[in-house]
């Protein structure tokens, strides 16, 4: 299992790039973990890469598992009320 | 907490609006049984209710919301017909009224923190209120501690109370991103106006891995929203993202219903449909200006095809945009129709400071006197053009007089139907079965009078139906129905209105009232005295002929207070009664206390105002009279008042002197003056407390000369007259 943490922030700024990096990273295994303990911000951008991410995964017949969600994203998935659909066991990060 | 001046504004209008509101609700509860479809009933006691909840919410009187909430939530249990009318539902519901009452009682006296011994005491009604909510709720509060927000929030959870009021469709355009603003922030705000109960999150328009571009904004939202904002302060919050993004804000089924009622509820005045939704903040501006112009441009289209195939109308296209749901435009186009339908029925009102009436009346008042001072000086010139004006200057301050007392008048029927609840709630206490009839509530009364009365009426009321109805047992061995019925009444008659309380009961015993009156050493033991005057008696302080005591009358104390009151307002107040028939209490009192027609009378050197609507008829005084004080009017016996020596005024006694019938419930006196002047239109002016018990004198008035007139008291003088003359006989046979 491939995991890769992402040590940026997911807003705007970065959505291009992380994008590709993340779309990348999805070739990359069958089975996969990506720690989001590090980012720090994302906005509607960023969470629009999670659910695309999510959404490839399924269709691909990958399995992603997101973990460790820092406090901005779990509040942004709160906020969009996906917690449920991310489905993932939402463990929080020590800060 | 600290108020500020607006806020404490703000504050008293919120009070004055809930007592309104309690007073609606309570009318709603007592009607809501003998309502064949009580629904109309049970959604205006709820919205009451709900109106109440939110108002007190806005100015953080969180101990009423807490309060009103579980209140609201029977109540709404009850308009879906979870639960159903019930007496014992009713009779849970009303002490709650009080209780709310009370509340808001406590923040006119400046207390806008919770009361905790009211706390406690709204504790023990809400737990009468529990049996009727069911489930989890109900599991909620039988736990119910004494932190209110938490129950409230506990409460939530019971389902239909949370359910948001606004339904937000929102689908951000392509470029929100790129243009610097976050959809999520906006949402984040949103949630700054109301509770967000719930959120879906639309992601269907993220294309696949290769198109979609990080860049670009896929999502929408479907919200549902609980807010006390209006559409307007809702639409507001995506200012900047309205021209690219789709945003439709529509009421929640919940409050289509308000929205109806608030189309219903709109001044009628005659507007365009897109208008009155955006009055009511149904719809926003943009949203009409948006249709509008599809109007517009349809009916560009349209004129090619066919000139007399209308544009769709506005309410489609709102409908189309979903701007709005069918059923407030429905409820729009009603509106507009009744409006073209009863324009002249116009039925808006403001509220005025009665403070400020009281000066407008004051100042009419003045307008009044001086006016007659200016016709008089006309009447005396011999200029023919200024009197033509004066009669038209009089006529016009008649009109402004009239009107502006007419500003004064409320149908009393409000004041009668408050009484639907003592009715209801004293039966209960006496065990007695007792209905309340109300007939005439139409008629209008100044408002002061209708304040002051209605302490009165509560005693009469209390009285006729703890002596008056007998018990079920007792109306039965008199072969009546177990029913009592008590009658509340109004009508108007010469200048008068008259307030009547009759019941059906065992009517006065008139032996019982001469025994004890005799007791108590107010009359003589062989004294004759007329069915009236014995019943009079029942107003001397500290008379009763209850041979128990009750708490709610009997103690004597009560109907000389009731006597005092009416006579207060230059009213009087007489009985009827017959054994085992039922009694009648008659309140007379003056349309207003600020302004009289008069008619003036000259006696010696001074003038005197009569009242004109107590004036029957003038005659010249009969040379054969031999000073006695009666005169044969017509086969009638017409007892006489020789006002020069009333009043002692000295001077000669004119060779021809006039005789002024006056009536009042029945009884005729004629009062002796030497010459009559003719009508007057004048403001009483109260005497000073030193003249107070100067009996048959009413008021004093100033005249056109700058003269000051007493204004004579009918009434006491009429008694005066009738006392004197008990012994003539009723008619005299023509010699």
């Amino acid at each position: 299992m491939h995991s890769l943490a992402i040590e940026d922030e997911l807003t705007i700024f970065t959505a291009a790039e992380q994008k590709k990096h993340l779309l990348a990273f999805l070739q990359t295994d069958n089975e996969l973990e990506i720690n989001l303990a590090n980012v720090s911000e994302i906005d509607t951008a960023g969470l629009q890469i999670l659910i695309l991410l999510k959404r490839e995964a399924a269709s691909n017949h990958k399995k992603i598992s997101f973990v460790m969600h820092s406090k901005a994203v779990l509040e942004i998935l709160e906020l969009a009320n996906l917690t449920t659909l991310f489905g993932d066991q939402v463990v929080l990060a020590n800060d | 907490m600290s108020f500020d001046a607006e806020m404490r504004e703000a504050l008293v209008t919120f009070t004055i609006e809930s007592m309104e509101l309690l007073q609606t609700m309570e009318e709603g509860l007592l009607n809501v049984e003998a309502d064949e479809d009580p629904s109309e009933q049970i959604n205006a006691i709820f919205r009451a209710a709900h109106t109440i909840k939110g108002s007190a919410g806005l100015f953080g009187l969180n101990h009423i919301v807490a309060f009103t909430h579980v209140v609201e939530s029977v109540l709404d249990s009850l308009r879906d017909g979870k639960i159903s009318v019930s007496a014992d539902l009713i009779a849970a519901l009303l002490p709650c009224c009080d209780h709310i009452a009370l509340l808001i009682d406590d923040v006119v006296n400046g207390q806008v923190t919770e009361d905790l011994a009211h706390t406690a005491a709204g504790q023990l009604l809400l737990r009468e209120l529990e049996v009727f909510l069911t489930g989890e709720t109900h599991k909620t509060l039988v736990t119910s501690n004494d932190d209110h927000q938490e129950k409230v929030e506990a409460m939530g959870g019971g389902g239909t109370v949370d359910s948001g009021n606004w339904h937000l469709s929102l689908r951000f355009g392509p470029d929100t991103l790129r243009e610097g603003m976050d959809p999520l922030s906006f949402i984040r705000y949103l949630s700054t106006l109301g509770d967000i109960v719930h959120l879906t999150t639309i992601c269907t328009a993220i294309p696949a891995e290769e198109q979609m571009d990080a860049e670009t904004c896929y999502l929408g939202f479907e919200i549902e929203l609980k807010s006390q904002a209006s559409k307007a302060d809702i639409e507001n919050v995506f200012e900047f993202v309205r021209d690219s993004s789709t945003i439709r804000i529509l009421p929640m089924e919940s409050g289509i219903d308000d929205f109806i009622a608030l189309i219903r509820d709109l001044p009628e005045d005659d507007r365009y449909l897109g208008e009155l939704l955006v009055n009511i903040g149904a719809i926003t501006q943009q949203e009409l200006e948006e249709a509008l112009n599809q109007q517009k441009s349809g009916q560009e289209q349209n004129q090619e095809i066919d000139i007399n195939q209308s544009a769709p109308r506005i309410g489609e296209i709102l409908v189309d945009l979903q701007a709005v749901q069918q059923p407030i435009i429905n409820a729009a186009l009603e509106k507009q129709k009744q409006n073209k339908d009863k324009k002249n029925a116009e039925n808006q009102s403001i509220r005025v400071d009665a403070e400020r009436l009281d000066k407008l009346i004051d100042l009419v008042g003045e307008l009044v006197i001086s006016g007659a001072g200016v016709n008089l000086r006309s009447l005396i010139s011999s200029d023919d053009t200024l009197k033509e004006q004066t009669s038209d200057l009089m006529r016009l301050i008649e009109e402004v007089r009239d009107s502006a007392l007419q500003l004064r008048m409320v149908p009393i029927g409000t004041t009668f139907s408050r009484f639907q609840r003592v009715v209801r709630d004293v039966s209960k206490e006496l065990g007695k079965e007792i209905e309340l009839v109300i007939s005439g509530g139409e008629t209008e009364v100044d408002k002061s009078i209708v304040e002051k009365i209605s302490d009165p009426l509560m005693h009469l009321v209390r009285n006729s139906m703890d002596h008056g109805i007998e018990p079920a047992e007792l109306r039965i061995e008199r072969g009546k129905p177990a029913r009592g019925i008590l009658r509340l009444n109004a009508y108007h008659a010469s200048g008068n209105i008259v307030i009547e309380v009759s019941d059906d009961g065992g009517g006065l015993n008139k032996q019982r009232i001469l025994e004890k009156a005799i007791e108590r050493g107010l009359i003589e033991v062989n004294a004759q005295l007329s069915d009236q005057d014995i019943y009079a008696l029942i107003f001397e302080p500290g008379f009763s002929t209850a041979q128990q005591l009750s708490n709610i009358s009997g103690r004597g104390v009560g109907m000389d207070v009731v006597k005092r009151n009416v006579t207060a307002l230059r009213g009087s107040i007489e009985v009827d009664s017959q054994l085992g028939i039922g009694a009648t209490m008659r309140i007379y009192l003056p349309l207003t206390l600020a302004i009289i027609d008069g008619f003036l009378i000259g006696v010696g050197q001074s003038t005197f105002v009569i009242p004109l609507d107590r004036i029957s008829e003038c005659l010249a005084l009969p040379s054969d009279t031999n000073n006695h004080e009666y005169i044969d009017l017509r086969g009638e016996v017409l007892p006489l008042i020789r006002l020069r020596s009333l009043f002692e005024i000295s001077g000669d006694i004119p060779a021809r002197e006039n005789v002024v019938v006056v009536e009042f419930a029945g009884n005729k006196t004629g009062f002796i003056v030497d010459e009559l002047l003719g009508e007057f239109q004048t403001v009483i002016k109260p005497l000073s407390k030193l003249f107070t018990h100067i009996k048959g004198v009413a008021g004093s008035t100033i005249l056109g000369t700058g003269k000051v007139a007493l204004i004579l008291d009918v009434t006491t003088l009429i008694e005066l007259a009738t006392r004197r003359n008990q012994a003539i006989p009723k008619t005299v046979n023509p010699a």
